[in-house]
């Protein structure tokens, strides 16, 4: 097969004032058509803008293209001037960016926006490049296309906005498509219909894909041949088999075992209950219509076990999480925590119990105020339940520190000088300062890389046992909660679905929706192979 | 491992400032200034009522160094003269402002819901209220005061101010962080003095900066209605808008305060600018 597109020894530099750093340093992979180059490394490994040099879409200054060649029909993509790049964008390589929520313009109707490239690349009338856009629009699994090339981005959902963009690059029929993290944002079930969507579509077109993504069981089902980066180098390169059973390089191999395969053991859970839910239920109100997001569930968490809470985006999850820490006041049905009834609490009594449960949010990114140091973001809970006096403050700020595996010497940083995982093992430590009994942990690892995964579920799960806590886990992910959770219950539109130990969820699913999430999970191939 | 010093926001921000070298020009410009008005009655030779007709309008010179106006009053005398009205001002008011503006603004901002709504329309019936009455109705009922003008200049002044925080606040509290403060049990008040207020701060001194020069011309306005100050009396506002008249026989009347308010304007944006970044931990630190 030919190659269509030959990448050699790129070097991408940016010049900072804090000196050079070099993003992408002699990096070659090549794509042929109908086929999948996956590029794999962590977040900051250059492996974007490893793409995106190609295509001349980094900023220059300070980005500069160091060394390397790039060949694509017969030309050297690295050389062409400004407007030949422009012909080849969107018309000979397209990309499919990470996030479908900020990559389409929120301001003009999905029709519109598709019908741009076509006016522009091929010099279509609106009327044709309607008719065509249409016609891609239905191809990528958009159902009543005609009727939905009028409506706004926002009237789509994420995975079908992720369509639409999809349709975007495939309109113009590119040779090459360039999908930079194209699911990360979306939720597993989504995602397993996207990455089918791709390679349905790759099939059909003959188009071949780069495929950009920080995980590898992501890339297990699709990867012809897969690029491993680390910190803009190039460290490993091969199929997909020789990638999954024969890893040379030690990154690449703890890249593999960064995904969570494993599952937790079972333990005895005739265990005394600390919160029992019953008949919870917690509705909104918007646009005079009553959405109830958590519908009559009721459920009961045990004393030091972890429960796994799983739905897709809108189940309902974190709103019933949230009820139960009273972020949200719940409509009707009760809450008891440790006997007590929360959903009447105020004042005082409310702030007492806020000690006893706290929550780890998804983002560490909004969750720590940026304008607070670590100490500070420690003290606050420590000063205000009285946890500790002043004089013993920066002692024990030191000890959480510590138990969370923070270097000491970070406590005046402030979060933004901290990467992703590091926020969230501070944003951890404000969780357990104040010595909780209960903790809501809200998708705590989705916004993270594979690897810092692991290492703050490896966390959770140290200070689970070390301070004897209740956790109730929220994910999208059956594979993260099947690694720590003891039991799962899952939700399906504001509804408790189905609930059991991890082994009888795992294994023997009754609902044919938790067999659909169960499908979903990535890297099956991958398991097996383990 | 002991403690290094110097941890709060505040104290972080004194230290950044201080390496901003622009900004502590402007800083100490704006401390200069306000010393010599304060002191002025002691270190000029003359009063600011005080004519020599005989002199009239007088360019530049050894006795008067920034010459005379058309009543043979020394220059410099009337511009720190009118510095002290103009700075008072210009301080006083936007002070009022601010702490009017941004309390206001977070609360509608945090509570939401039905509060917001007739907070903001209070605000939007003040807008709607034309000014010069609000101002003349006042200077009625209370007398010509010239605390109460500035308090006035300042009630008119921080309905921008309340929208600007309002919005920000609104969007910030949308944040976990937000969420995870109250998870940990503080209270409303501690959540919008510690966790909202310190990042609406960037816009709120940009608005500021903005503000201070808007209320000294609003003075000279004022003034040459009648409702301000009085002449003998002077401010820079004035100044300036004495001396656009007669710009082109004695072009001195007009260049001096100018400058000088132009310098003030300077130093308070430089000095905005650098409060701006050494609030915000994420300016580079070099």
């Amino acid at each position: 097969m030919s190659k269509l597109l030959e990448v050699n020894d790129l070097s991408v530099h940016f010049h900072t004032r804090n000196g050079v750093v070099r993003a992408v340093d002699g990096v070659s992979f090549s794509v042929e058509a109908g086929k999948t180059t996956a590029i794999i490394g962590e977040s900051g490994s250059g492996k974007s803008v490893a793409c995106y040099s190609l295509l001349g879409l980094i900023p220059k200054p300070p980005g500069k293209i160091e060394s390397g060649s790039a060949q694509f029909e017969g030309q050297d993509l690295l050389q062409l001037s400004e407007n030949e790049l422009r012909k080849i964008r969107g018309k000979g390589i397209s990309i499919i960016f990470q996030d479908p929520m900020t990559s389409l313009n929120p301001f003009l109707k999905v029709g519109t926006q598709l019908i741009e490239p076509l006016q522009l690349h091929f010099g279509m009338s609106k009327q044709e490049a309607w008719e065509r856009a249409t016609e891609v629009l239905e191809e990528v699994g958009i159902q009543d296309a005609a009727k939905r090339m009028h409506s706004w981005p926002f009237e789509f959902s994420g995975g079908m906005r992720q369509r639409v963009v999809i349709a975007m690059a495939l309109i113009t029929e590119p040779q090459i498509i360039i999908a930079d993290e194209p699911t990360t944002a979306l939720d597993v079930t989504v995602q397993a219909q996207i990455l089918k969507l791709l390679k349905d579509l790759q099939e059909k077109r003959d188009i071949g894909v780069v495929f950009i993504s920080h995980d590898l069981s992501v890339v297990a089902d699709i990867a012809d041949e897969i690029v491993v980066m680390q910190q803009g180098k190039f460290v490993e390169k091969g199929s997909r088999d020789d990638i999954f059973q024969n890893a040379q390089h030690p990154y690449t191999k703890k890249l593999l075992e960064a995904v969570p395969t494993s599952q937790k053991a079972e333990v005895d859970n005739s265990k005394a209950e600390l919160v029992q839910v019953e008949g919870l239920t917690t509705q909104f109100s918007g646009n005079g219509e009553i959405v109830k997001a958590v519908n009559d569930v009721s459920f009961a968490i045990q004393r030091n076990e972890i429960l796994g809470l799983v739905g897709e985006s809108g189940s309902g999850k974190s709103t019933l999480g949230r009820s139960i820490l009273r972020l949200l006041r719940p409509h009707a049905g009760s809450v008891k925590f440790d006997d007590t009834e929360m959903t009447q609490l105020e004042g005082k009594a409310l702030k007492d119990m806020r000690r006893r449960m706290q929550m780890i949010f998804q983002d560490p990114y909004a969750s720590l105020n940026p304008r607070m140091t670590v100490y500070d973001t420690l003290a606050e809970p420590l000063l205000l339940h009285s946890i500790v006096d002043r004089k013993n403050l920066d002692q024990e700020i030191f000890k959480l520190m510590d138990s969370v595996g923070l270097a000491r010497e970070s406590i005046l940083r402030y979060p933004h000088e901290f990467s992703g995982g590091q926020r969230q093992r501070i944003a951890i430590g404000r969780a357990i300062a104040t010595k909780p009994e209960f903790i809501v942990a809200d998708e705590p690892v989705s916004a993270l890389d594979v690897t810092i995964q692991s290492q703050i579920l490896d966390l959770l799960l140290e200070l689970v046992s070390e301070f004897d806590l209740t956790m109730l886990f929220i994910s999208h992910d059956l594979g993260v909660v099947r690694y720590l959770a003891d039991r799962i219950l899952v939700m399906h539109q504001g509804e408790l679905v189905e609930s059991g130990t991890t082994n009888q969820v795992m294994n023997f699913p009754q609902q044919s929706y938790t067999q659909r999430l169960l499908q979903a999970i990535p890297g099956k191939s991958l398991a097996v192979n383990s | 491992m002991e403690m290094p010093k110097g941890v709060s926001l505040w104290e972080d921000a004194s230290v950044r400032l201080r390496k901003n070298k622009l900004a502590m020009c402007g800083l100490v410009f704006l401390v200069v200034m306000v010393l010599l008005c304060l002191i002025t009655p002691w270190i000029v030779p003359y009063g600011y009522e005080e004519q020599d007709l005989r002199l009239g309008a007088s360019a530049p010179s050894a006795a008067h160094w920034l010459g005379t106006d058309i009543f043979g009053r020394d220059m410099l005398t009337r511009i720190l003269y009118g510095g002290r009205v103009s700075l008072f001002v210009g301080f006083i008011a936007t002070f009022v402002a601010l702490i009017i503006g941004v309390t206001y603004g977070a609360i509608a901002g945090y509570a939401g819901g039905k509060v917001d709504s007739i907070m903001m329309r209070l605000v939007d019936i003040m807008y709607a209220l034309p000014f010069m009455i609000f101002i003349v109705l006042l200077m009625v009922v209370f007398g010509r005061n010239l605390v109460l003008l500035f308090m006035a200049i300042g009630a008119v002044e921080w309905l921008t101010m309340a929208r600007i925080v309002r919005g920000q606040v609104q969007n910030l509290k949308q944040q976990e962080f937000v969420e995870a403060a109250v998870s940990i049990g503080q209270s409303p008040f501690a959540i919008i003095w510690k966790h909202l207020i310190p990042n609406a701060l960037g816009p709120v001194i940009v608005y500021t900066t903005l503000t201070i020069p808007n209320v000294m011309l609003l003075e000279a306005f004022l003034s040459f209605l009648g409702l301000g100050i009085q002449p003998p009396s002077s401010s820079w506002g004035l100044l300036i808008s004495y001396g656009v008249e007669s710009m082109e026989e004695y072009p001195w009347l007009l260049i001096f305060p100018g400058v000088a308010l132009a310098l003030t304007l300077f130093a308070l944006n430089f000095l905005g600018d650098g409060l701006r970044d050494a609030l915000d931990p994420k300016a580079s630190r070099d």
